[in-house]
């Protein structure tokens, strides 16, 4: 009996397996599908549609749903002036977010202050959202740090670069949190879960498939969080991925949905969910949000290389903000005024960024010394006190400013 | 007041004072509660504090280091075990990546207390990657600190210091010495600090230099070389990042001969910089070159032969002869 396979047929080179061993893969994971699939949870529709589901239906205020537009209208503005500035030589690199706005949003305002991320260097919508001034973000593309702010400040750690390792630090401080006595309690003030963001190609890394072996077996208070953006760099899903994402967590003994992740509000409700689910002590989750890189890798990626423009037009339709736009239009949720404002709010936010990203200063290069070790070694005293002298041997016109 | 202990005796104290002393404290590992630890260095500390304080980890060395980092985040203490030298590769990018470096990433903002305990070294008749000894790999990375204990009222003092030490210590055992030779240990004394080297022997004629396993096998060359009227100074370096150079250097400006023993590779080994940082501070001191003795540059080999690639008491008075001769 032949094989079918999900969302894609198998390559030349390997031969299709039968059926001895084990169930047909169509019929435990569904049928092939690019779209999403029927499983995808979705509240509105590209169209603007409001639409409901059985299980992740969520009451909206007026205020809530223009809260989320303005946060991926500002969300986008900060990727377009960062892109800018790039190009422009005032960073030395970014990693663009354009078209996942409401997945980051949509998993950034269901979070409760007590709860803690564990992001990428992606996300820009979530530091947002936790309250993470823009130009810390700035700052770590430009090179005068590694990421300036205190995570335990923000309930946001550092951008890690290192793809996945972040999920077993999230699954790690979430099994703080349990010996904290802060999961399950009942209290919703201090009931506590982490988030941990990831891409579909970090889902290939051994530390993300550890990190749910773990997070399962001491049922961790974790929302694994998938941004499914189609690419990792110019490889695609099905490169990591033979199933629909979502569908592993089975195997790992946990749930796992697909939520619509240019779908601010099923984003939400999903990640709101789960999240709800970690705090009261009932385990991890797997929450993959179906989305698109409409941008590039990073600044430094041609796209051009590896993907059909007819497929970033398609997925042009399903744009996250338009969508919302047409739904606050449609039903006078917003009104003409409240997008002027947004509008010149945004103007102002981005000459904010512009200038305030050139105006960062250099870091003092004898800074590097003292910070390798809570507490100091001589070695690196000695170190940095050989380099300064060695700066200071230099005429005053020529000596490097710290 | 003193107890006779082993090695893994004052490892096992010196764990539970430690989690006795601060309810932060956790012990991470494969087979560290019930069982004790492969090599019952955490014997009877799960029945005593827990099972949320005495971890039995799946069998995943990233995972289990990556978790300690979360939970070093989250405040915790975590002193994990890897079962074998070997076994520690899978953990290597955490540690290299994440816990050396995540003091430094966040400006001094995110501490990593954290305490990597690896037995090390030969000599056991293992089968392949049980023998290693990767301290090199850890020492020159910035951001951990290294130190090798040696007998057992070290390991007893010295984790406890690793473990309240606020930076990540790669804490290296040597296995072979675990149930080998008992000592006293008092435990009303004022220990020595954790990042400290030691004169162990007092010598005139050359300096000769060990941590871990080959304390023991510098010692006994030492005693071998008075028989034959030679004046050996042992140092055990017991920390090996940071380097404490200062009573290294006064030694071999008062001998001016230096050797190294290791049994990691000698190549870009622990030898390889001291013998550097003793040539650049004592150079007008020296009386022949800084010799290393150390295992040779092969994988370690199948134990029928392992005591050819180990430095052992005969290679190592070669050595001292050598630099005594040249």
């Amino acid at each position: 009996m032949s094989q079918p396979v999900p969302q894609t047929d198998p390559p030349a080179d390997r031969p299709e397996q039968g059926a001895a061993f084990g169930p047909d893969l169509a019929e435990v994971f569904g049928p092939s599908q690019t779209d999403g699939g029927p499983e995808l949870v979705q509240l509105l529709t590209p169209e603007g549609e409001r639409v409901h589901h059985p299980e992740f239906d969520l009451d909206f205020s007026e205020e809530q749903l223009r809260g989320f537009y303005r946060d991926m209208v500002l969300t986008r503005r900060l990727d377009v002036e960062a892109t800018a500035l790039q190009r422009h030589g005032e960073l030395g690199i970014w990693a663009q977010l354009l078209g996942q706005e409401a997945a980051q949003i949509g998993a950034g305002r269901a979070l409760r202050k007590q709860d803690h991320v564990f992001p990428t260097y992606r996300e820009h919508g979530v530091a947002w959202c936790r309250g993470i001034d823009p130009l810390r973000l700035l700052g770590l593309f430009r090179g005068v740090d590694h990421g300036d702010w205190d995570p335990e400040d923000y309930g946001f750690g550092l951008y890690t670069i290192v793809i996945g390792a972040q999920t077993l630090h999230a699954t790690g401080y979430a099994m703080g949190m349990q010996r904290d006595g802060v999961v399950g309690t009942g209290d919703a003030d201090r009931d506590a879960a982490v988030i941990a963001h990831f891409g579909d190609g970090a889902s290939s890394q051994g530390d993300v498939n550890e990190s749910f072996i773990f997070a399962a077996s001491y049922n961790a208070p974790v929302v694994f969080f998938c941004q499914n953006n189609q690419w990792a760099i110019s490889e695609p899903i099905e490169r990591q991925s033979r199933i629909p994402l979502y569908q592993r967590a089975l195997g790992f003994g946990f749930p796992g949905v697909r939520v619509d992740g240019n779908d601010v509000l099923a984003t939400y409700a999903v990640t709101q969910a789960a999240l709800q689910r970690a705090r009261d002590g009932q385990g991890p989750t797997f929450v993959e949000a179906y989305t698109y890189r409409m941008g590039a890798h990073t600044t430094t990626d041609d796209p051009t290389r590896y993907r059909l423009s007819a497929d970033v037009e398609s997925w042009k339709l399903k744009d996250p903000i338009a969508r919302l736009e047409a739904y606050l239009k449609r039903n006078g949720f917003a009104d003409a005024a409240f997008f002027e404002a947004l509008d010149d709010e945004a103007e102002q936010f981005g000459a904010t960024l512009r200038e305030g990203c050139k105006a960062l200063p250099d870091p003092s290069p004898l800074a590097m010394f003292d910070q390798v070790y809570a507490e100091q070694t001589e070695e690196l005293v000695a170190q940095r006190d050989g380099y300064a002298a060695y700066l200071d041997s230099f005429e005053p016109e020529t000596e490097v400013a710290r | 007041m003193s107890t006779k202990i082993t090695l893994a005796k004052g490892l096992n104290m010196g764990l539970r004072q430690a989690m006795e002393d601060d309810p932060k404290v956790l012990v991470m590992g494969e087979d560290v509660g019930k069982l004790g630890g492969v090599f019952r260095i955490t014997d009877g500390l799960q029945k005593d504090f827990g099972e949320d304080r005495v971890i039995d980890s799946p069998l995943a060395e990233s995972g289990i280091v990556g978790t300690a980092v979360g939970l070093a985040l989250r405040g915790y203490r975590p002193v994990v075990e890897i079962q074998f030298d070997g076994f520690v590769y899978p953990a290597y990018d955490q540690i290299v990546c994440q816990v050396a470096k995540m003091h430094f990433r966040s400006r001094g903002r995110s501490t990593m207390p954290m305490v990597i305990r690896i037995p090390f070294g030969g000599g056991i008749g293992a089968v392949e990657h049980h023998s290693e000894s990767p301290e090199a790999q850890f020492a020159h990375t910035p951001g951990l600190k290294v130190v090798a204990c040696s007998n057992p009222v070290d390991g007893y003092w010295m984790i406890q210091q690793a473990i309240a030490c606020d930076d990540p210590v790669i804490f290296l055992e040597p296995k072979r010495q675990y149930h080998a030779d008992k000592a006293d240990l008092d435990e009303s004394a004022t220990p020595a600090p954790l990042f400290a080297s030691r004169v162990v022997r007092p010598g005139t004629d050359v300096t000769l230099l060990a941590y871990g396993p080959t304390v023991k096998t510098a010692m006994r060359a030492a005693e071998a070389a008075a028989t034959e009227g030679r004046s050996v100074e042992v140092i055990d370096l017991r920390t090996l990042s940071p380097l404490d150079m200062a009573p290294v250097f006064d030694s071999v400006r008062r001998t001016g001969r230096a050797v190294v023993c290791h049994e990691a590779h000698v190549n870009l080994g622990m030898g390889a910089e001291l013998s550097a940082r003793i040539t650049e501070e004592c150079f007008y001191s020296l009386e022949s070159p800084v010799l290393r003795v150390g295992g040779f540059d092969t994988p370690y080999p199948a134990s029928r032969i392992e005591e050819d690639f180990l430095p052992d008491l005969d290679r190592v008075l070669d050595a001292v002869d050598r630099s005594l001769d040249f």
